[in-house]
């Protein structure tokens, strides 16, 4: 117990609005009454580990995990990277993140996506690995589709990939996408506009990363997710109201 | 002008959206065949020490309706409770689940030890509950609640005891249905909405 350190409260302001009309889902799916706020206890200053033995070789390559190698995903290949930090600047290293997306016609591989792009039969669209001792994780995988979405009449989501990241403890959980640099999209989506803050909504659009890029192969694109921080101070064992 | 804090900002959350299946839990979704197994299919291994449980219910939206798509994680201590990490901490007790409502009924399942007491770092000790995380198409960033047991003492649990309208202290009790079995509905908006947490 004796790391177990008070997360800092979670900076709601730079977070969407949980109730957004234009994401017309989030009208019936988004509290009413205000959050309970809390010093964080326990319970979120732990969390689970998942360890290298969790992951298998092609894990972190969605254009090839799907058919184990047999054969590739068709699409624009790209190697999705970045660094993982919390507010306090320090790499989170050892922590399992987990992307899904669309193939490269805008299409899910999952029974409730009925949008007529086909299926690609070498790409599933799930992939996960485990940063390392800097905070660094890496991707291979092909850009993602825009595809249409049942909404407003005419909606499409911008080509995006969704990341989900655990980090030490279970407070600093969480779930984003990442958009791609240029896409005119992104500025016509209300599931992105739920972030009201235009330089934070800028902060989930990954950059074109030429010098990552490799000639004849991929194109690199990165994406830095910073999580929640903890509290370092030798004042933190004292009796609340002291 | 002063220093710089030198501090970054969270990245901000997006929905977790209607195919979340397919990253979290892929072979539930359908995609086989990546992984040999999801992960967090189950919260304990055989031999857990405690009494098994198995808690039952669903997350409806502002209009009563059990969502069909929703996906909860669970992380708790052991029996005795300690948290896995921590020392002491039961080895067959991971402590996290995912689980997702069922498509064609919106019902989840989740089927566990019952956690213990869990100290804090200022000596407080909270009673009996399990942390909930709630993920979903049109839920922008995921929503924290508890679950805890109607059949302990809840009396002296510091969250609890900041709930000021105690009427809604129920919303985070898990009703006794028979020996070991449980349930626990989760309302996101509307009558009887669920205490949600910011913590
Ligand atoms: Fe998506």
């Amino acid at each position: 117990m004796s790391d177990q350190k008070p997360l800092m409260p979670r900076r709601r302001e730079v977070h969407p609005l949980p109730y957004w009309p234009d994401y017309k889902t989030s009208v019936a799916r988004s509290p009413s009454l205000p959050l309970l706020s809390m010093e964080s206890t326990t319970s979120e200053e732990t969390g689970p580990r998942f360890g290298h033995s969790t992951l298998g070789p092609l894990d972190n390559n969605l254009i090839e995990n799907y058919t184990q190698g047999a054969a590739k995903a068709v699409g624009e290949r790209v190697r999705l990277h970045g660094r993982v930090m919390d507010e306090t600047g320090r790499p989170v290293a050892g922590t399992l993140v987990e992307i899904w997306q669309a193939n490269a016609g805008g299409r899910y591989r999952h029974i409730k996506d009925t949008y007529f792009a086909p299926l690609d039969p070498n790409f599933g669209g799930c992939g996960r690995t485990i940063t390392d001792d800097a905070g660094y994780y890496e991707f291979m995988t092909i850009r993602p589709g825009a595809y249409p979405w049942p909404n407003r009449a005419n909606d499409w989501r911008p080509m995006h990939v969704h990341f989900s990241i655990f980090g030490p403890t279970f407070g600093q959980r969480l779930i984003t996408q990442c958009y791609f640099q240029g896409d005119p999209l992104i500025d016509l989506c209300p599931i992105a506009a739920t972030i009201r803050d235009r330089s934070q909504l800028d902060r989930l659009v990954a950059a074109l990363d030429m010098q990552n890029s490799r000639g004849m192969d991929y194109l690199a694109y990165k994406f830095d997710i910073v999580l929640r921080g903890r509290r370092q101070t030798m004042f933190e064992n004292r009796p609340e109201g002291m | 002008m002063t220093q710089s804090l030198d501090m970054l900002v969270e990245t901000p959350s997006q929905t977790a959206g209607p195919y979340v299946h397919i990253g979290c839990i892929p072979t539930f979704a359908g995609v086989e065949g990546i992984y040999p197994q999801d992960l967090g299919l189950s919260p304990i291994e055989d031999g857990a020490k405690g009494q098994i449980v198995t808690i039952t219910g669903s997350v409806f939206d502002g209009t009563g309706w059990a969502m069909r798509d929703a996906m909860i994680e669970s992380w708790q201590a052991d029996a005795a409770g300690r948290y896995a990490g921590q020392e002491g901490a039961d080895p067959n007790v991971s402590g996290f689940c995912r689980f997702a409502a069922d498509k064609d009924s919106g019902q989840f399942t989740l089927r566990t030890v019952k956690p213990g007491a869990v100290a804090n770092r200022d000596g407080s000790v909270m009673a009996p509950h399990i942390t909930l995380w709630i993920v979903a198409r049109g839920i922008n960033i995921g929503l924290h609640t508890r679950l805890y047991f109607e059949d302990e003492n809840n009396d002296q649990d510091p969250l609890l005891a900041r709930i000021e309208q105690r009427h809604r202290v129920d919303t985070l009790l898990a009703r006794k249905t028979g020996e070991g079995s449980y349930h626990f509905d989760i309302r996101l908006q509307g009558e009887g909405e669920t205490v949600f947490l910011d913590i």
